[in-house]
Parts: structure tokens; C-alpha cells; sequence
């Protein structure tokens, strides 16, 4: 028996770019109903982000936003800035169990919809309040991205050769990071509203979330003032340990060498079984003084094998091993494929897409269901005719308005 | 007690069997004010071993890797191998909410304390399996260390720079996506029995938990295009589609040198964005940087799918100068006046220093008699109107919570706590 969670849980969303979605795909994917308010003035910047389907920049067309949204949801498109569509929002807030937002501080408080204005409306609301810095303090009304807040939060730190500047995260890495935080708050919100009949404020900065993950790396800071520093792919407690290159253009494996029961093992694996014995490698001091020509060891190995046939190789002697894949090895990897990871959908415009996904884990009393990114105010009609109730002449009349 | 304990998750128990993949998951839930016991081998948990250390003195109770990720836990040992402790784990259960546990897939199952097991004792009772690759699958049994979990999730083809091999970061980061994961699914699970009345049993693949974080850029160009993403270091390349169907890129700067460091920005030409970009390209201007790329580019206009690599150069070249002549905070104090999305690349010291941080009283001083001293820690992850997010006790020593959870809490003796542990079972 399978069950949908979160059925009768309604979400309002205002968040838009990345961290938004992020935070309430697995509401949806679990049953949640959400619908994800834009404008057809300002609609969610992600759809202005390419890649683009055929490479036309049009706001149906951004992958960037269709990865993004593969939580099913409502689309509608409302004008907050006319006393109409602030009616209808007032209405959709009664309905809401949950208010969303990811904007810095100053955009919801203008439509008079902080958690104050939104309390007046609904008192029980769980609202989740988003943005770089928090909604209080000196930087609330800061505004920034995933991109670059990378920096701040020292992810970007520890990617880095030790011979140069931090190379960085590739893409806006917090943006997935701090969402995961926010769904295990409004989960334990709406469980802590059933019990108690209290709504939750959650006041969420990006930053101090992100932050969060490299915490014993800030205690060294704290305790021993030692800065935060990447040392490439090397690790103080293995040797070989390293991403090395393979047969092939661009093609890699990283292997990882622990113990030396392991060190044995792939010794064995690349023909080379009297090597384990060798003085200046049998142990994991005399590995790491000798790593430099360790590794010119491995790779004499791995460029005349495919990172597949390496991985498997060592995997099957019990020394870690993996293919640095990228998308066309992820889209075909078998144990993705084993979990169903990638699902496709068919889009109006972008035709099918394959890439949308569910959660990182899974149930075994609930399946998730994925949808697919929307077009904007694809449900204008059944959200404010058959919820909200308005007739087909206002219903008209707003539109030609330009309030919906 | 005299401990506000009092957070939104303050009626639920969690016992945390996880090892340096999982820490981190029971810890949230403890932030949240969950009950959290972490149970750990009689000689204690391996994790222990992972430095950083306080002083850099190798002691497991001197950790600062477990030191971090374990606070809002109380700590006992317990051997679940053996049959004197693996009765008291069952009892344990029975009033449980959640188990979480990392060890290799089959590993609890072989100890007779798979999710069945349990199940038939507490039937509310949720699971949550942490691993590297999945319960099931081919890659099942495969060794998972961070950067193998890195490499195959996607992450690693794009990351780094060009001229050198793919880059796994320096700190096992995969873990914490299959921890936070494994958050969401036992509280999905949690928020489903309040009306089924039954537990349920997750599993946490840590390579899907960390697969989706990979992006639209590489998946939606290997789908459109059949172009794979290569790593750029410090640019973001924007693809540019050729009538003939190829690709090319164009190398947008993302991280720039400054005086004493780094920092980031991105031109961004979104609508929302441009006071941004704009604002960037007059201050270069204004300080006598621009050039005449600077000075006549219309960021309203520009199209990154057809701009010449040749503008790209020299409008950023404009930025690069005008970092070069300025510190990090210099200008990230500037950039903030003008509106420009701009960050430093932090040091840990920055961090400690930033005033934002410091207001929303984002650090936590905790004393630590028995290191003769206090620590600062990062505090809550989130700020909340109800019910607390905040550090509640310090990572706990070895075993320190034996007597308050077997003799205070389970009835037992003083002797019986010898007996067991003598008998190797705590």
C-alpha cells in the first residue's frame, strides 16, 4: 500500500530561480498542491536562462527553469501590483497551508505580504521566507545568487589546487545546498501545525545554511586558526588517491587507495602483484611521501583503459573506483537507470525532456510522482474559475484588465 | 530538565547509528530539537578519527570533525554485534521514531535488525538507510568514498580547470547531500504516519541525492545539442548553437583575482539582474577603468548565445583592472552601495568577522570544561518563529550518556551496567 503524504497540503509559491523549487519538489512529489504565482511582466528569471531548447532565448524554452521545476504544480500568472490581483492572492493565502517566498527583503513587505500581512490573512500560515542573508540585519535587502554565494560560504574554498586561487564549485552550488534545510523545516512545521494548531515563521539565510556543511572546517578556524584550503584530489589519509586520466579523449576514473590490504588489491589489478612489497609504496607514510611518482604509476596503468573497465576492475578487487561521468555516462549509467533517476516528460513546447527527477532517496510506503515545468499561467483558467470560483465573464474581464 | 529542549521536533527520538556519511542527518533533526542518542561502537564511533583536530592533537575525543557534526546528540556505546547488545538496541527501539544508519548496505539485515526486524517491534517505527550507491543495483556493493561518489554523481566532469584533471573538493561534501536526503525522507515519513499509523523504510542512494545538484547546463545541453560540458575554473561558458548544430562557448569570467584575493561576479543580462551588471560596468567606468567595449556595451541587448568572445574580453578585462586595484572588502563595500551582486572569496576569518553574521547572532560559544576552554560554532541553520533552531549541548564524549539512558531512563543498575560492560555489549 503506497500513499501520498502530503494530499490536502497546500503550497503558495513565490519563490522563483533555483532554491524555491529546490525546497518544494519533494512536497510535490509526495502530493503536495502547489501553485507557483509569476507575472507575465516579471516571470521567474530562470526562464530567461539558457540553455534554450534550439537555442531560441524565449521564456518557454530555458532548460535551466524546466530542470528546475519538476515538481508537479499550478501555473498562474497575477498582477500584484493592481487591488484585483492583490483580492485573488488574499484568497489563495486562505487557502494555502504554506506561503513560499525567496525574495530579499522589501518585495513581499511592498504587496504588504511579509508574515505580519500574511498572518492577518491566514493566522495559522507556515510562511518560508528565502533569500541570501535572512530578513533581518544590515544585508536583508542584499541581492544575489547561487553563483557567486559560493564564495562566501567556503564551498568554493575547498575546491581548489593548492597551487592556486579556489577554482570553485561549477554552477550555483548553494542553491542546492540551502534548500534541503528548508524542506525538513516546513515538513517538521507542518507536523508541529498538526499538533499544536501553530503556524511557523522561517526565516532562512542561504548563507548561514550553507555554511552549516563545512562546520568542523570552521571549528579548525576557531580553535587552531587554520584557513579553509583545498588540496586538489589529494587526501592526507589514502594514497593513490586522485582522479587520473584514462583511454580516450576527456576520459577519467578516480580511484581511491586506503589501506594497504586495498593497495594490494590494485596491485594485483594492474598486473603488478611484487609492487605491494615494494619498500617505497608498502605502506600508506611511505605512499604519500612517494605520491607524486605513485601517481605517475597509476596513470602509466589507467590511459590504456577505459575509466568503465577500470572502475569495474578495481571495484570488483575492492579498491574504490568510479568514472568521472558526465551527462551522456550519467544518462546511461546503469545504477541511475537501476533507481529510475532520470524521467522523461513530454513539455508543449520543448517537446520530450529527459531529464527531470525525483528525490534522492527512496520510499518504501510512498512514491513520488514527477511532473513537468509549466508553461506561464498554463492554469489560469482552472485555478481561478474552478477553485477560486470566479465566472467566465470576470474571469474575461480580468484578463483583458491585465490583472491576470 | 533544565535544558530547553523545546524545538519543533522536541517529542521525537532518534537513535543515529551513522557513521561521517550520516552524521550530519541526525544532527539537523537534533537542531530542530529531536532527542537525539548516537550510539557508538565500546571504543567509539570511527568517526573519530577524522581531523581536524582541537590543537591538532590526534585523540577521538579531541575531534573537531565530529566535534562539529555531533552536537544536539546525547552519546552512549553500544555493540550491536553482539546478542547482549543487540537486545538492548531492540529496546531502545520500541520507543524510537527514527533509526538512521550508514553502514553497507545488508549490514543490519545480517544482524537481524533490518527494517523488518524492527518493524514487528515498533510498527511506527522509521528507517533511514544511508549508503553510497543504494540497497540494490549493480553498484550496490561498490566502495563509495566522497571522491567516487563525486566523480560518478556528475559533479567531478565539470569541475576544475582545463589544463588540469577533473576536481573533487578537499572535504567529503556528497556526504552531506545523501545526509540532508535522508532528512527529508524520514520526515516525509514521519508527517505520513501521523496518519497511517505506520513507519516506513527509506533508502538513501548518496549519488541520486547528489546527481540532481549537477544542473541544467550539462543535461540540457548533452540532451539538446549532444554536446558534453567540459570543466572552465574560474568562467562559466555560455553556449552559443551554430545554424549547422554545433556549439561553441563563450568564456564568461565567474571569479576574478583581486589584491588580496578573490572575487565573483557574473554580468548577468536577465531582466532583474541588469541594475547589477549595469552597475558594475559604470563603477568600472567611473574609477577610469572602461574602455570602449565597457562604455558602449548595452547589457539590455546583448545575447550570450551570439556575442564575440573578442567583447566578452574586453568589457570583464574593465572589471578584472579595476579588482586588481582594490581589496576584497574594499570592494565588496563598494558593490554593495551600488547595488552590484558581487561577492569576496571568504576565508574562515571573514566569516568570523562578517557583521551580517554576527547580528542574527549566527555564533554559538560553547564551553568545553574538559578541554579547559570554549569554541565558537556556526549556530542554528535557521532562524524560526516557533520553537527553537540552535545548538543545545556539545558532541558528546565517548559514552558519556550511558548512565543517564541505561540507568535513569531504562531501569537498569549500576551493576547490570558493569556486567554489559565487561561483557563487551557497551
Amino acid at each position: 500500500m503506497t500513499t501520498r503524504p502530503f494530499e490536502g497540503v497546500n503550497i503558495l509559491d513565490f519563490t522563483w530561480t533555483a532554491t524555491g523549487p529546490a525546497t518544494l519538489n519533494p512536497l510535490a512529489f509526495y502530493g503536495a498542491t502547489i501553485i507557483k504565482v509569476e507575472s507575465r511582466g516579471r516571470f521567474d528569471a530562470l526562464r530567461s536562462l539558457g540553455p534554450f531548447k534550439d537555442g531560441i532565448p524565449e521564456p518557454e524554452r530555458s532548460y535551466a527553469f524546466a530542470y528546475s521545476q519538476a515538481g508537479k504544480r499550478y501555473n498562474i500568472t497575477l498582477n500584484m501590483g493592481t487591488p484585483k490581483g492583490m483580492e485573488l492572492i488574499k484568497k489563495l493565502i486562505k487557502w494555502a497551508d504554506i506561503v513560499a517566498d525567496s525574495y530579499s527583503t522589501g518585495t513581499m513587505e511592498r504587496w504588504g505580504l511579509d508574515y505580519e500581512g500574511v498572518k492577518k490573512i491566514k493566522p495559522d500560515t507556515i510562511m518560508l521566507r528565502t533569500c541570501m542573508h535572512g530578513h533581518t540585519g544590515p544585508l536583508s535587502k542584499q541581492h544575489g545568487q547561487g553563483f557567486i554565494l559560493t564564495a562566501l560560504s567556503g564551498v568554493d574554498s575547498v575546491i581548489s589546487w593548492p597551487d592556486r586561487a579556489p577554482s570553485g564549485a561549477y554552477g550555483p552550488f548553494t542553491d542546492y545546498i540551502a534548500p534541503q534545510f528548508n524542506t525538513i523545516c516546513l515538513i517538521a512545521a507542518l507536523d508541529y501545525k498538526r499538533r499544536t494548531g501553530k503556524g511557523q515563521y522561517i526565516d532562512q539565510s542561504q548563507h548561514e545554511a550553507s555554511m552549516q556543511v563545512i562546520s568542523p572546517l570552521i571549528l579548525d578556524y576557531t580553535v587552531n586558526k587554520r584557513d579553509i584550503t583545498g588540496q586538489g584530489n589529494r587526501l592526507t589519509y589514502a594514497a593513490p588517491h586522485g582522479i587520473y586520466p584514462c583511454k580516450g579523449k576527456e576520459r577519467w576514473c578516480a580511484i581511491a587507495v586506503f589501506t594497504d590490504a586495498e593497495w594490494a588489491s590494485f596491485c594485483k589489478v594492474i598486473g603488478k602483484p611484487s609492487l605491494a612489497e615494494d619498500p617505497n609504496y608498502a605502506t600508506l607514510l611511505k605512499r604519500k611521501e612517494n605520491e607524486d611518482a605513485l601517481d605517475e604509476l597509476v596513470e602509466a596503468w589507467t590511459q590504456h583503459h577505459t575509466p568503465e573497465e577500470v572502475m569495474k576492475l578495481m571495484q570488483a578487487s575492492g579498491v574504490a573506483a568510479g568514472v568521472v561521468s558526465n551527462a551522456k555516462d550519467m544518462a546511461e549509467d546503469p545504477q541511475m537507470k537501476h533507481y529510475n533517476f532520470f524521467v522523461e516528460r513530454e513539455h508543449p513546447v520543448q517537446g520530450k525532456i529527459p531529464f527531470y527527477h525525483g528525490p534522492g532517496f527512496r520510499m518504501s510506503g510512498a512514491d513520488y510522482e514527477i511532473g513537468r515545468s509549466n508553461l506561464l499561467g498554463e492554469h489560469n483558467d482552472y485555478v481561478f474559475t474552478e477553485m477560486l470560483g470566479l465566472s467566465d465573464e470576470e474571469f474575461v474581464q480580468l484578463v483583458s484588465e491585465g490583472v491576470i | 530538565m533544565a535544558e530547553n529542549n523545546e524545538g519543533m521536533l522536541s517529542p521525537y527520538r532518534v537513535l543515529d547509528l551513522t557513521d561521517e556519511r550520516g552524521f550530519f542527518s541526525a544532527k539537523l533533526l537534533g537542531d530542530l530539537g529531536a532527542d537525539v542518542i548516537k550510539i557508538e561502537k565500546p571504543e567509539g564511533d570511527p568517526g573519530r578519527r577524522f581531523g581536524p583536530f582541537f590543537h591538532d592533537i590526534p585523540d577521538p575525543e579531541k575531534s573537531l570533525f565530529w566535534m562539529g557534526l555531533n552536537t544536539n546528540k546525547r552519546g552512549i556505546t553500544l555493540n550491536i554485534e553482539t546478542a547482549g547488545g543487540q537486545a538492548i538496541f531492540k529496546k531502545l527501539c520500541k520507543t524510537a521514531d527514527i533509526v538512521i544508519e550508514s553502514f553497507g548496505p545488508g549490514y543490519m539485515e545480517k544482524l537481524g535488525l533490518g527494517y523488518k526486524a524492527l518493524e514487528k517491534i515498533n510498527p511506527r517505527l522509521i528507517m533511514a538507510s544511508i549508503s553510497g550507491f543504494g540497497q540494490s543495483g549493480p553498484y550496490r556493493d561498490y566502495k563509495a568514498p566522497s571522491i567516487v561518489l563525486w566523480a560518478l554523481s556528475g559533479q567531478g566532469f565539470v569541475t576544475g580547470e582545463s589544463d588540469r584533471p577533473p576536481l573533487s573538493p578537499s572535504y567529503p561534501i556528497p556526504y552531506f547531500f545523501g545526509a540532508m536526503q535522508a532528512d527529508i525522507g524520514a520526515m516525509i515519513a514521519l508527517y505520513a504516519r501521523g496518519t497511517s499509523g505506520h513507519g516506513q523504510y527509506i533508502e538513501v542512494p548518496t549519488l541520486l541525492s547528489l546527481a540532481w545538484a549537477v544542473g541544467s547546463d550539462p543535461q540540457g545541453l548533452w540532451l539538446n545539442d549532444k554536446t558534453i560540458v567540459m570543466r572552465s575554473g574560474r568562467y562559466w561558458p555560455r553556449p552559443q548553437p551554430r545554424p549547422d548544430g554545433t556549439v561553441e562557448y563563450v568564456n564568461v569570467p565567474l571569479t576574478y583575482p583581486c589584491k588580496d584575493g578573490g572575487v565573483k561576479f557574473f554580468p548577468f543580462v536577465e531582466e532583474g539582474m541588469l541594475p547589477s551588471t549595469n552597475g558594475m560596468t559604470q563603477w568600472a567606468i567611473e574609477e577610469g577603468f572602461g574602455n570602449e567595449a565597457a562604455k558602449t556595451v548595452d547589457w539590455r541587448t546583448l545575447n550570450w548565445q551570439t556575442v564575440p568572445q573578442k567583447t566578452v574580453d574586453e568589457v570583464t578585462g574593465c572589471f578584472e583592472r579595476l579588482y586588481m586595484a582594490h581589496t576584497k572588502a574594499e570592494l565588496f563595500a563598494e558593490a554593495q552601495k551600488r547595488g552590484v551582486q558581487l561577492y569576496p572569496v571568504f576565508t574562515a576569518e571573514d566569516m568570523l568577522n562578517f557583521p551580517q553574521l554576527s547580528i542574527r547572532k549566527y555564533w554559538e560559544k560553547l564551553a568545553h570544561p574538559e578541554l579547559g576552554t570554549e569554541i565558537t560554532y556556526p549556530g542554528a541553520f535557521t532562524q524560526l518563529g516557533e520553537g527553537s533552531c540552535r545548538i543545545r549541548r556539545k558532541a558528546p564524549r565517548i559514552g558519556e550518556h550511558n548512565e543517564e539512558v541505561y540507568i535513569k531512563e531504562m531501569g537498569m543498575s549500576k551493576k547490570d551496567l558493569s556486567l554489559l560492560k565487561q561483557a563487551g555489549d557497551i
